[in-house]
């Protein structure tokens, strides 16, 4: 530890020190969401969005540590690739648990897009069946 | 490769994006390095043509600054709300499936606003009907009619958001169509 508590490497310590445990509590939350929700689309709710911020929090405490500036374009691209990557997969896991019915519709308050499944699937019966009932 | 080539112009986000990363892998942005990660780009971006992003050709820096803040606190917001519904409700969170129909129909415009409401609070793309541009959306945490309608709200407000950052011109007169209303 720095001797000085006033001098700026200490502000830097401390604040990197604080991005790292916020960090690492927001993936904490994703772990127990992931554990504690009923559903599959709710379980993706907690593997989304606390890590977003928990890695971006963490990126950020490394930057700080490292003291030089060309770590940050490092880090800024892989923050980027996960906020790019991270709903993509996402939704492809969500869509397919929607699909395969891995959801407890008790659960849900509303549902805007079973009646327009059922109408194209419903559509898809009548003009000879396809294998998925969706027109897309 | 026998479809029409895009202009430079509309490539250039691209070129200039592969280039950056290029210099973030290496740590290394002195000329020559970034001159060879030009060349590798374009070379990259003749051999493996993908279909060309649409863009509108504008950009406008002094929406997309306040929006990118806004965004990452709502981000901050989204984490800590799910750090306290996973601990606090668990297994008894209700949900909701919500279609939230967009003005926008180009598919970078649905794409993005699908990405940012993925990341903020409580919704998550479930179902893309690109004819329509309509995006469904599990929500987390929904318990009443008034919710949902906020929840909509909120998506097209930010799709307006991203309008004004990068949106058409023909977007952006439906907005002050819809302000003037």
């Amino acid at each position: 530890m720095n001797p000085d508590p006033t001098s700026p490497d200490a502000w830097v310590d401390m604040l990197s020190a604080v991005f790292m445990i916020v960090g690492a509590i927001m993936s904490l939350g994703a772990a127990i969401g992931l554990l504690r929700f009923p559903d599959l689309l709710s379980r993706m709710h907690a593997a989304t969005k606390p890590q977003v911020l928990g890695l971006f929090l963490l990126l950020a405490s490394i930057g700080l540590q490292m003291r030089t500036w060309w770590v940050w374009p490092v880090l800024l691209v892989a923050w980027i690739f996960q906020l790019l990557t991270a709903p993509v997969s996402a939704h492809m896991v969500g869509r397919a648990g929607y699909r395969t019915k891995h959801l407890h519709r008790e659960l849900l308050t509303s549902d805007e897009l079973e009646a327009v499944v059922q109408k194209a699937a419903a559509r898809a019966a009548r003009e000879g069946g396809s294998d998925d009932g969706r027109g897309d | 490769m026998s479809r029409r080539r895009i202009s430079l112009r509309q490539e250039l986000p691209l070129l200039v994006w592969l280039v950056i990363v290029w210099g973030a892998l290496w740590q290394d942005f002195s000329p020559g390095n970034l001159l060879f990660g030009a060349l590798l780009a374009v070379a990259v971006a003749r051999l493996f043509y993908l279909p060309p992003v649409e863009l509108s050709g504008r950009f406008n820096i002094l929406f997309a600054i306040p929006f990118a803040l806004v965004f990452l606190g709502k981000v901050a917001a989204a984490s800590a709300q799910l750090l306290y519904l996973a601990v606090a409700r668990g297994p008894r969170v209700t949900n909701a499936v919500v279609a939230v129909p967009l003005r926008s129909r180009q598919d970078l415009m649905v794409t993005a606003t699908g990405h940012v409401i993925s990341l903020i609070p409580g919704s998550l793309v479930v179902e893309v009907d690109r004819s329509t541009s309509t995006l469904y959306l599990h929500a987390l945490n929904i318990s009443s009619a008034q919710r949902v309608q906020a929840l909509k709200q909120e998506v097209r407000s930010i799709e307006a958001g991203l309008i004004r950052i990068m949106g058409t011109k023909e977007e952006l007169e439906t907005l002050r169509m819809e302000a003037a209303a």
